[in-house]
C-alpha cells in the first residue's frame, strides 16, 4: 500500500500546509509583539514629562544622531527586500550578499544606539534617574533587543542558505524573518515620531 | 557566586513555614521515589515529557492543575482557619506569613490551577472537535507546557528557599516595590508570572492558528462546537492580553532589580499606570478563565439533555461579544482611584453591558434543557449547580459595577465573595464537568459517577457556606486580607466560612477517591466505542483514548453536531476503502529543556545570580537556534500500520455497545441504530 | 433585632423597595449581628444613597435572576430522564421569540441600570462638595504606615488615629499618602477613595447626627494593616468645642522633626493630638513625590522630603 511516491506526496503536502500555518502564526506573534510595543509606547507617553530631578528630553535628544539611526535601519529594510527578491529569483548567492548587507546595517544601527545610550548614562541620565528615562530606555532598548535578535536570526539564515540552499522551509523562514525585520522598522518609525520628534520640539 | 542566596533563605522563622517546606520537599521526594520504584523514568521521559502529542500534553496540564489545586487549597484552608480564630489575637499565623499565604493562594489558583486546567482540556479536546490530527505547532505546545510548569515550580520552591510575595496576587506597587518590599518574595511572584505568561501567550497563538487553519473539510466556523468557539475566543484574548502582563511584570522587575522608576513613589514613577496595565490584562483574564467553562457547559448540557443546543448562533455571538467587551471594562477594578464621574460611569455601564450576553447564555442553556431528557451525570450536575449559583455572582457583579456602590464594597470581603462566586461555579465547576465528561476520551474508561456526585455536593454546599458569609461580612465593613480583627460580630460568620472550607476539602478528597476508585475498577468501566455518553460533537468519533493521529481519515462534516449527524445517517464507525500514510510530529526533548532553563532563569533572577541567568539565556537561544535549523521534525505512520490499528478498534465495537439513535431519527425513518463497518 | 434608631431608615426603604422584605427575613435568620452592619444601616445621607442604589439595582436584577434560577430548577425537575410525561423535542434548535426575550429583557434592564449609573455616579461623585446650611468642615488626611494623620487647617491642630468633626457640617477630606497606596473609608458615612503618594484625592461625607463610627484603611498595605483603623467622631457643638480645647491645649507640636518620627512604621499607634502642625504640611507631603523636582520652598520642606536638610 505504501509506495514511495505517495509518502513523498503526503509529506510535501503536509510540509506546505505546515509552512502556511507557520506564516499565519508568525503574523499573530507579530501582533502580540505589537501589543507589547503599544503598551511600552503608552507607558512612555504617561511618563514622558516625569523627569524628576533629572534632565528632560530637550536636554538629551539629538535629532541628527537619530536621523542617522533611522537611515541605517530603513536602508537595512530595503536591502532585506532585495534579498527577498533574490530569493524569489532563486539566486542563493545574492540572497546571502543582501542578507550580509542588511545585517551590517542593522549592526550599525545598534552601534549608534549603544553610543547614544552610553553618552546618556555617562552624562548622569541613566534609566534609574527618572520615570521619563526609565520609560525611554525600556521602549528604545526593547526595540534594540529585537534588532539584536533579528541580527542573530539573519546570521542563522545566512548559514542555512549556505548549507541547505533555498529549500522550501528555508524560504519560509526567510520570509518570516523578513516580516520581523520590516516590523521593527515600523516600530522604529513610531519611536521616532512619538519619542524623538516631540522630545525636541 | 550565589547572589543574595544564603542559608538564611531556609524558612526557619516559623514552625508552620517549616512544615510547608517539609511537605513540599517530602512530596517531591515521594514522587521521585515512586517513579524510581516503578522504574518509570524512561517511560515518563520518552512517552510523556518529550511527547508533542496534544492529548498527552493536555493530560500533563491537567495533572499540573490538580496538584497545584491541592497546594492552593491548603492556603485557603489556612486563611479561613486563621480568620476563624483571630478575634483580638494573632491567631496561629504571624502577619507576614498570612500575607504570603493569601498572595500565593491567588497566584496559584489563577495562574497554575485555572490556566493549566483550561489549557489542558482545550489541548485534549479542541483538535479532536475540529477533526485535526494535532495542533498547528506541536513543539511550541510542549514548550508552553513546560514554561507553565516552570512558573509553578518557582512558586513551589519559594516555600522552601526564601519567601513568597506578601503583596497579594495583584502585587500593586509601591507596596510591591523594592523600597517597601526588599525581599525575594515579589521577585518570585514576578518571575513565575513572566515565565508562565510567555508560555500562555504561545498557547494562545498556537490555538488561534490551529482553529483557523486545521479544521477538517466541512467544519465551517458556524459548525464549530461551542467549546471550540470559546477556545478560539480565549486564544485571541490571550494573544492580546498576556503581552500586557508581560509588560507590566517586566517593568516591575526593572524597577526592583535595576532601580528603574516606572511605579515608584516619587522620582517620576506612576503607580496608577500599574493598575491600568495589570487590569488591561486582568479583566480579559477573567473571561479567559470563564469562557472555556461556558463552552464545556454548552457541550454537557446538550449531550445530557439529549437535545440539540438551543440558540447556537446566539451563544456564539454572545461569546464573541463578551470577548470583545472584556477589553473595555478594566477600569472597574479601581473606580476608587479618583477618576472623574464621566470615566467611572462609562466603565460602569460598559461592565454592565457584559451582563447581557452572559445572561443570554444562561437562558440558552436553560432552553436546551427545556423539553429534553436530562440525565444527572456528574458533569451535568456540576452544570446545573453552576447555572443556579452563577446567577448570584452575576447579580453581585453588576452591583460592583455601579461606581457609587463599588465605593462601599470595594476592597471588602463582598468583593472576595463575588469573584470566588464567578471563579468557583463559573470556571472551576466547568473544568470539573469537563474532567468528568472527557476523562473517558483521554483514558479509555469512565470516572466513577457516585463519587463525582458526592464531590459535587460537597463543593456546592461548601461554596455556599464559605462565601455567603463573606458577602454579609462585606456589608459589615470587613476588609479583605485582614490577619486579625477586633469586631466580635464578625467571628460567627468567619467560623461558618471556615466550615465551608472544610466542606470543600471533603469535595477535593472525593475527587481524589473518584480518581482512585475509577482507576482501580477501570476494566469494568471501559469505553470501547469512543462515545460513552452518546455525544454529539466530533471528539466522540475517535477511539478512547484516541490513536496518535486521532482520525485515520479526516472526517467530512455536514452538520453542527457532526458526530450525532453521522450516527443518525449511519456513517459512523464505517471503515474506509483504503488508508493513507499519516505524517505526525516527532517527539522532542527540547521542550522540557527549555522549561528547565526558564525555571533556572527565573530562580537566578530572583536571587541575583547573574552568571546563571546569562547562561540560561544563552542556552535557551542555542536551543531555539537548533530547532530553527531542524527540517526533520516529522515522521510517517505507514498506511498499513494505520489500517492495523483501525481494524482492531472497529472489531471491538459490537452493535450492543452502540447507542440507540431511534429517538433522534426524523419521523417515518426506517432504520435503527447505526452499525459499525468492518474493514 | 433592629435597633430603634435604625428602624427609621428601614421604614423609608420598605416604601421605596419592597425587596427589603427578603433582606429583612434574611436578617432574622442571621441574628443580631447585622443590625450594626454599616453598609446596610448607614449613618449618613451619602452612604444611604449609595446603599439605596445597591438595593434598587438588586431589585431590578431580580426580574431576570429569579426567573433564571427558578426556571432552571423547574426545568431540571420537569425534564429529568424517566419523566416521560412532557414533550420531547430533540431537534429543536432555537426560537426567535425566546431569543428576542432573552436578549431584550436583560438589555432593557441594563438600559435602566445604565441611566441610573450615569446619574448616580455624577450625583455621588466623592469629589462633589456637599452644600448645606453650614460650610464644609475641611480635614486633610495622610496615610502613614500604619496609621492615619488628620490635619485640621481650620483649627490649626492635628490628630493621629482619631477624626473629629462637627456633626452639623459636611465633612470635606483631602487625602494623600506618605507611604504605599491606602484607601480611606468610613463605611457608615460613605464610600472610599484611594490615598496615593504625590496625589491628592478627595472625599465628601455627611453624618445624620452625632455618633462614633469606625473608619479604616481598606487597601492592604503591609504587616500593620489589620490594625489600621480609627474612630470618627461626629460631635455636637459642645462636644466639639471641648475636643478642640483638649487638642489645642496639648503640648505636642507636629513640626518637621516630629513628623519624621511619626512617619516611621508603627502598628496600632495610640491616639495622639498635636496643638499645631508644620505650615503647609499637606502640600509638602504632596510635593515630596512630585513628578518634577524643583527647589525646596523651606528648610522644613527639604527635611520632610529628603529626610535631611
Amino acid at each position: 500500500m505504501t509506495d514511495m511516491s505517495t509518502t513523498a506526496d503526503v509529506l510535501e503536502h503536509e510540509e506546505a500546509k505546515s509552512l502556511e500555518a507557520r506564516e499565519f502564526g508568525f503574523w499573530v506573534y507579530l501582533m502580540t509583539d505589537a501589543v507589547i510595543f503599544a503598551l511600552l509606547f503608552a507607558s512612555y507617553v504617561v511618563l514622558s514629562n516625569n523627569s524628576a530631578a533629572g534632565p528632560t528630553s530637550k536636554d538629551l535628544f539629538d535629532l541628527g544622531h537619530t536621523a542617522g539611526e533611522t537611515a541605517l535601519l530603513l536602508l537595512s529594510s530595503l536591502t532585506f527586500g532585495f534579498a527577498t527578491i533574490a530569493m524569489s529569483a532563486g539566486q542563493a548567492g545574492r540572497v546571502v550578499q543582501w542578507l550580509i548587507v542588511s545585517m551590517v546595517l542593522g549592526l550599525g544601527f545598534l552601534a549608534m544606539e549603544l553610543i547614544e545610550f552610553h553618552g546618556m548614562i555617562a552624562a548622569g541620565a541613566g534609566p534609574g534617574t527618572s520615570g521619563f528615562l526609565s520609560a525611554f530606555f525600556t521602549l528604545v532598548g526593547t526595540h534594540g533587543l529585537h534588532v539584536t535578535f533579528g541580527a542573530i536570526g539573519i546570521c542563522v539564515m545566512i548559514g542555512q542558505v549556505l548549507v541547505k540552499g533555498l529549500t522550501l522551509p528555508v524560504r519560509s523562514r526567510l520570509i518570516r524573518l523578513g516580516l520581523f525585520w520590516h516590523f521593527l522598522d515600523i516600530v522604529w518609525i513610531g519611536i521616532f515620531s512619538v519619542v524623538y520628534l516631540p522630545g525636541v520640539m | 557566586m550565589l547572589g543574595r542566596l544564603t542559608f538564611d533563605a531556609i524558612p526557619l522563622y516559623s514552625w508552620v513555614a517549616m512544615g510547608g517546606a517539609a511537605v513540599t520537599v517530602g512530596g517531591g521526594l515521594a514522587v521521585f521515589l515512586l517513579i524510581t520504584y516503578l522504574r518509570a523514568w524512561k517511560v515518563l521521559w520518552t512517552d510523556w515529557l518529550t511527547s508533542v502529542d496534544h492529548k498527552k500534553i493536555g493530560i500533563m496540564y491537567v495533572v499540573l492543575a490538580l496538584v497545584m489545586l491541592a497546594r492552593g487549597f491548603v492556603d485557603a484552608l489556612m486563611m479561613r482557619a486563621q480568620q476563624a480564630i483571630a478575634l483580638n489575637n494573632d491567631g496561629y499565623l504571624p502577619a507576614e506569613h498570612f500575607e504570603q499565604i493569601f498572595s500565593s493562594h491567588g497566584t496559584i489558583m489563577i495562574f497554575f490551577v485555572a490556566m493549566p486546567f483550561l489549557t489542558g482540556l482545550i489541548n485534549i479536546i479542541v483538535p479532536q472537535q475540529i477533526g485535526a490530527r494535532d495542533v498547528a505547532f506541536p513543539f511550541l505546545n510542549s514548550v508552553s507546557l513546560f514554561l507553565t510548569a516552570a512558573g509553578a515550580g518557582l512558586v513551589l520552591i519559594s516555600l522552601v528557599i526564601g519567601k513568597f510575595s506578601t503583596a497579594g496576587w495583584t502585587g500593586y506597587p509601591p507596596y510591591s516595590g523594592i523600597d517597601y518590599n526588599p525581599g525575594v518574595g515579589v521577585d518570585y511572584w514576578l518571575w513565575a508570572l513572566i515565565v508562565s505568561g510567555v508560555g500562555s501567550t504561545m498557547t494562545g497563538i498556537n490555538f488561534i492558528v490551529t482553529i483557523v487553519k486545521n479544521r477538517c473539510p466541512g467544519m465551517t466556523y458556524m459548525r464549530m462546537p461551542l467549546f471550540t468557539w470559546t477556545a478560539l475566543c480565549i486564544s485571541v484574548l490571550i494573544a492580546f492580553a498576556f503581552p500586557a502582563l508581560t509588560v507590566v511584570a517586566a517593568q516591575l522587575v526593572l524597577d526592583r532589580t535595576l532601580g528603574f522608576h516606572f511605579f515608584t513613589n516619587g522620582d517620576g514613577g506612576n503607580m496608577m499606570m500599574f493598575a491600568n496595565l495589570l487590569w488591561i490584562w486582568g479583566h480579559p483574564e477573567v473571561y479567559i478563565l470563564i469562557l472555556p467553562a461556558f463552552g464545556i457547559f454548552s457541550e454537557v448540557v446538550a449531550t445530557f439533555s439529549r437535545k440539540r443546543l438551543f440558540g447556537y448562533k446566539s451563544l456564539v455571538y454572545a461569546t464573541a461579544c463578551i470577548a470583545i467587551l472584556s477589553f473595555t471594562v478594566w477600569l472597574h477594578h479601581f473606580f476608587t482611584m479618583g477618576s472623574s464621574a464621566n470615566v467611572n460611569a462609562v466603565f460602569g455601564i460598559a461592565t454592565m453591558i457584559i451582563a447581557v450576553p452572559t445572561g443570554v447564555k444562561i437562558f440558552d442553556w436553560m432552553f436546551t434543557m427545556y423539553r429534553g431528557r436530562i440525565e444527572f451525570h456528574p458533569s451535568m450536575v456540576f452544570t446545573i449547580g453552576f447555572m443556579v449559583t452563577f446567577v448570584i455572582g452575576g447579580v453581585t457583579g453588576v452591583l460592583l459595577a455601579l461606581p457609587p456602590a463599588d465605593y462601599l464594597m470595594h476592597n471588602s470581603t463582598f468583593l472576595v465573595a463575588h469573584f470566588h462566586n464567578m471563579l468557583i461555579p463559573g470556571a472551576l465547576f466547568g473544568y470539573f464537568a469537563g474532567l468528568n465528561y472527557w476523562f473517558p476520551k483521554a483514558f479509555g474508561f469512565k470516572l466513577d459517577a457516585k463519587w463525582g456526585i458526592r464531590s459535587f455536593w460537597f463543593w456546592i454546599v461548601g461554596f455556599y457556606l464559605a462565601f455567603m458569609p463573606l458577602y454579609v461580612l462585606g456589608f459589615m465593613g470587613m476588609s479583605r486580607r485582614m490577619e486579625h480583627y477586633a469586631d466580635p460580630t464578625w467571628q460567627p460568620y468567619l467560623i461558618v466560612a471556615a466550615l465551608g472550607a472544610v466542606c470543600i476539602l471533603c469535595g477535593i478528597i472525593c475527587i481524589a477517591v473518584q480518581l482512585y476508585v475509577s482507576a482501580r475498577n477501570w476494566g469494568s468501566a471501559r469505553d470501547t466505542t469512543g462515545d460513552p455518553w452518546n455525544g454529539r460533537t466530533l471528539e466522540w468519533a475517535t477511539s478512547s483514548p484516541p490513536a496518535p493521529y486521532n482520525f485515520a481519515i479526516l472526517p467530512e462534516v455536514r452538520d453542527l453536531d457532526a458526530f450525532h449527524d453521522m450516527k443518525i445517517k449511519g456513517t459512523a464507525y464505517q471503515a474506509p476503502t483504503s488508508y493513507e500514510d499519516i505524517v505526525m510530529p516527532k517527539s522532542s526533548g527540547l521542550g522540557p529543556v527549555l522549561g528547565a532553563l526558564g525555571f533556572a532563569l527565573g530562580f537566578a533572577m530572583v536571587w541575583y545570580i547573574w552568571w546563571l541567568a546569562a547562561l540560561c539565556l544563552v542556552l535557551a537561544l542555542v536551543c531555539i537556534g537548533i530547532r530553527a535549523c531542524d527540517d526533520d521534525t516529522e515522521y510517517v505512520i505507514p498506511a498499513s500500520e494505520v489500517a492495523a490499528i483501525e481494524n482492531v478498534r472497529l472489531a471491538q465495537i459490537t452493535p450492543a455497545d452502540m447507542h440507540d439513535m431511534r429517538d433522534f431519527l426524523p419521523r417515518g425513518a426506517a432504520s435503527g441504530a447505526a452499525l459499525p463497518g468492518r474493514a | 433585632m433592629i435597633e430603634p434608631t435604625n428602624r427609621r431608615y428601614c421604614r423609608r426603604n420598605f416604601r421605596a423597595v419592597p425587596l427589603l422584605a427578603i433582606i429583612g427575613s434574611c436578617l432574622l435568620l442571621q441574628g443580631c449581628g447585622l443590625s450594626d452592619a454599616p453598609v446596610l444601616f448607614p449613618k449618613g445621607p451619602i452612604a444611604l444613597a449609595e446603599r439605596n442604589l445597591l438595593f434598587t439595582a438588586f431589585a431590578l436584577m431580580m426580574i431576570v435572576a429569579i426567573p433564571a434560577i427558578g426556571l432552571t430548577l423547574f426545568f431540571v425537575w420537569r425534564y429529568r430522564r424517566g419523566n416521560d410525561a412532557p414533550a420531547y423535542t430533540p431537534d429543536w434548535e432555537g426560537s426567535w421569540k425566546v431569543e428576542t426575550v432573552v436578549w431584550l429583557v436583560p438589555a432593557a434592564i441594563i438600559v435602566v441600570l445604565g441611566t441610573l449609573v450615569w446619574n448616580t455616579t455624577h450625583k455621588l461623585d466623592p469629589y462633589v462638595e456637599l452644600t448645606g446650611d453650614k460650610p464644609a468642615f475641611r480635614v486633610q488626611a495622610i496615610a502613614l504606615d500604619w496609621k492615619w494623620l488628620f490635619l485640621y487647617p481650620e483649627l490649626g491642630v492635628a490628630s493621629v488615629n482619631e477624626l473629629a468633626f462637627p456633626a452639623d457640617r459636611p465633612l470635606n477630606v483631602e487625602i494623600t499618602s506618605d507611604t504605599v497606596m491606602n484607601s480611606l473609608m468610613i463605611p457608615a458615612l460613605g464610600g472610599q477613595i484611594y490615598a496615593m503618594a504625590g496625589m491628592r484625592s478627595e472625599l465628601n461625607l455627611l453624618a445624620n447626627e452625632p455618633g462614633v463610627f469606625t473608619g479604616r484603611n481598606t487597601m492592604y498595605s503591609g504587616d500593620g494593616f489589620a490594625d489600621q483603623h480609627f474612630k470618627a467622631h461626629a460631635m455636637n457643638e459642645a462636644d466639639f468645642n471641648s475636643w478642640k480645647a483638649k487638642v489645642t491645649g496639648d503640648a505636642n507640636v507636629l513640626d518637621a522633626k516630629t513628623y519624621l518620627e511619626l512617619h516611621k512604621q508603627s502598628v496600632a499607634n495610640p491616639v495622639t493630638y498635636y496643638s499645631a502642625f508644620e505650615k503647609d504640611l499637606f502640600d509638602i507631603i504632596l510635593r515630596k513625590y512630585a513628578p518634577i523636582v524643583g527647589p525646596y520652598e523651606s528648610e522644613a520642606a527639604e527635611l520632610i522630603c529628603r529626610g535631611a536638610a
